[in-house]
């Protein structure tokens, strides 16, 4: 069996007059976790919204786990979605819900005949992962912007994903909540098996997650390998810019 | 004057495509609903938490509203039936005008205002924060967890309402019955129910149906449908309110013409 995850041949997507992907080719493997870095508008989001089809592409070939994923009923892409985690950029909590009931929402409709008891094992043993054991029948509006973040990575994590995806996980939170953040990515990782795609801006994030960075430019991936390859010697303007603002910034 | 003539034109064709657009988007979230409403799995649970919301969250102000409109129509009524002597039919008077007319419009307008703006808003707040995509990429269907279970408990829950509000507004209209004409409870009533028929009462049940149907699915299409952030939080409330009293009115009407033509038979 290939390991490779994720296969992306020639994606196409655009918002009216407005071309943000034009022709992305991308390989991701087995327990890798990749970076991809771009301004933002580069449609650095598009790119994993079509990859759990929640936006489709006008062009080209997206497989997850051996599936096209624009060609799938809708039975089959929930059943795809089981095996990706999304972690949203403002972490997507219900507001109306406690954080026990946020993480019981995809666990009792997707797995059936749990009891209470395996339940509630299930969630405050994600919680204690997350290091957030006490905040379970709080509601999301008492939490912390960082909370939230491990709340929302807890919340995906309960279905097992074989993916996880995560949407700017450091966007709008202090420098030591983002060491933290990216140490918990590590550690998801590293405990659950999953490969993962973080999306991000944040050169400093990057570099602690990152086994491989990819930077869009102009709707396609105009640099890949490891950090050191592509930072800090980048030969195109562009990219050397990014990386010396986001220093000079941090 | 031709140049700003041809500025009109794709401004006006703009406005037309957006309107027919809207109508065929609206067309098929009800489809939609018809068709997943049916379909497991059930949201049971929520189905009774929103119909807790909408009924009994909704108590104090159709009472209030119920009570007084009750007692001001039968104040307002006495001196036109005082002029003939025949402010003995007030109880008659008042039980048509409240079962039949009043009391479902008075509610569903309230409803509207009240249920339908909440709807709106809080589903467009979890469009704009992406709530509801979080649903669908954890393999659970946002459409019957959010828009299946809010219209069927507007739908339950308006018509048992309504009934309220029509019990409600006959005790405001009784306490001023009898402070002033002197009529006993059980004169009233007896007065009442001669007065009203099966028809009225069954056609201000169907009709209420139809309003909690109609504020249900306008709130939930409107905060579905919402974008550009808060703004179009705000705007999916209003319109949500706006759009549901305009069809309460109209379906207000048209249920009207077919109960006097089943009158009439």
């Amino acid at each position: 069996m290939s390991d490779k995850v994720v296969e992306i041949r020639g994606l196409y997507k655009s918002f009216g007059d407005l071309d943000v992907l034009k022709g992305v080719d991308l390989d991701l493997h087995r327990e890798e976790n990749l970076v991809v870095l771009g301004r933002s508008g580069t449609g650095k989001s598009v790119l994993i919204k079509i990859m759990v089809g929640l936006l489709k592409q006008d062009k080209g070939q997206m497989e997850v786990l051996g599936q096209e994923v624009s060609s799938l009923t809708p039975k089959e892409l929930n059943a795809l979605r089981l095996k990706i985690g999304f972690s949203f950029q403002n972490s997507a909590l219900y507001d109306s819900m406690t954080v026990r009931e946020n993480m019981e929402f995809p666990l009792v409709r997707n797995i059936k005949n749990l009891t209470k008891k395996e339940i509630t094992y299930k969630i405050e043993e994600l919680l204690d992962a997350v290091g957030l054991p006490q905040t379970i029948n709080q509601m999301p509006s008492e939490l912390s912007g960082g909370q939230k973040k491990r709340i929302g990575v807890a919340r995906t994590l309960i279905l097992n994903p074989e993916i996880m995806l995560y949407d700017e996980p450091t966007a709008g939170l202090d420098p030591i909540t983002c060491v933290e953040i990216n140490n918990l990515i590590n550690e998801v990782r590293e405990r659950y098996k999953t490969t993962s795609i973080v999306i991000t801006h944040d050169l400093a994030c990057a570099k602690m997650t990152g086994d491989r960075m990819a930077v869009l430019l102009d709707g396609q991936f105009r640099a890949m390998g490891t950090f050191s390859e592509v930072f800090p010697h980048a030969e195109d303007r562009r990219i050397k810019s990014f990386y010396d603002y986001n220093f000079i910034e941090s | 004057m031709a140049e700003e003539a041809d500025d009109r034109k794709p401004f006006l064709s703009k406005k037309i495509d957006k309107f027919f657009t809207g109508l065929a988007d609206a067309w098929n979230f009800v489809r939609r609903f018809w068709k997943e409403v049916f379909l497991p799995p059930y949201e049971f649970k929520e189905v009774i938490h929103q119909c807790y919301r909408i009924g009994v969250e909704s108590l104090p102000l159709i009472s209030l509203t119920g009570f007084i409109v009750g007692i001001v129509f039968t104040n307002q009524s006495r001196p036109s039936l005082s002029e003939f002597g025949a402010t003995s039919w007030l109880p008659s008077l008042i039980s048509i005008a409240v079962v039949r007319a009043m009391g479902p419009l008075v509610t569903a307008l309230i409803a509207a205002g009240k249920v339908g703006s909440s709807i709106g808003a809080e589903i467009g707040s979890m469009k704009v924060t992406e709530q509801i995509d979080a649903m669908e990429v954890s393999a659970t269907n946002p459409f019957k967890f959010l828009v299946v279970t809010r219209v069927l408990a507007t739908t339950f829950m308006i018509p048992i309402l309504v009934m309220y509000t029509d019990f409600v507004a006959l005790i405001g209209s009784f306490l001023n019955v009898n402070s002033n004409e002197l009529v006993s409870l059980s004169t009233f009533f007896v007065q009442i129910f001669e007065s009203i028929s099966f028809l009225d009462i069954w056609s201000s049940v169907l009709k209420s149906l139809l309003f909690g149907f109609t504020i249900g699915i306008v709130g939930c299409y409107k905060g579905y449908h919402s974008s550009k952030g808060t703004e179009g939080v705000g705007r999916a409330a209003n319109s949500a309110v706006v759009i549901s009293m305009f069809l309460i009115f109209i379906e207000e009407l048209l249920v009207l013409q077919v109960v006097n033509a089943i009158r009439g038979m």
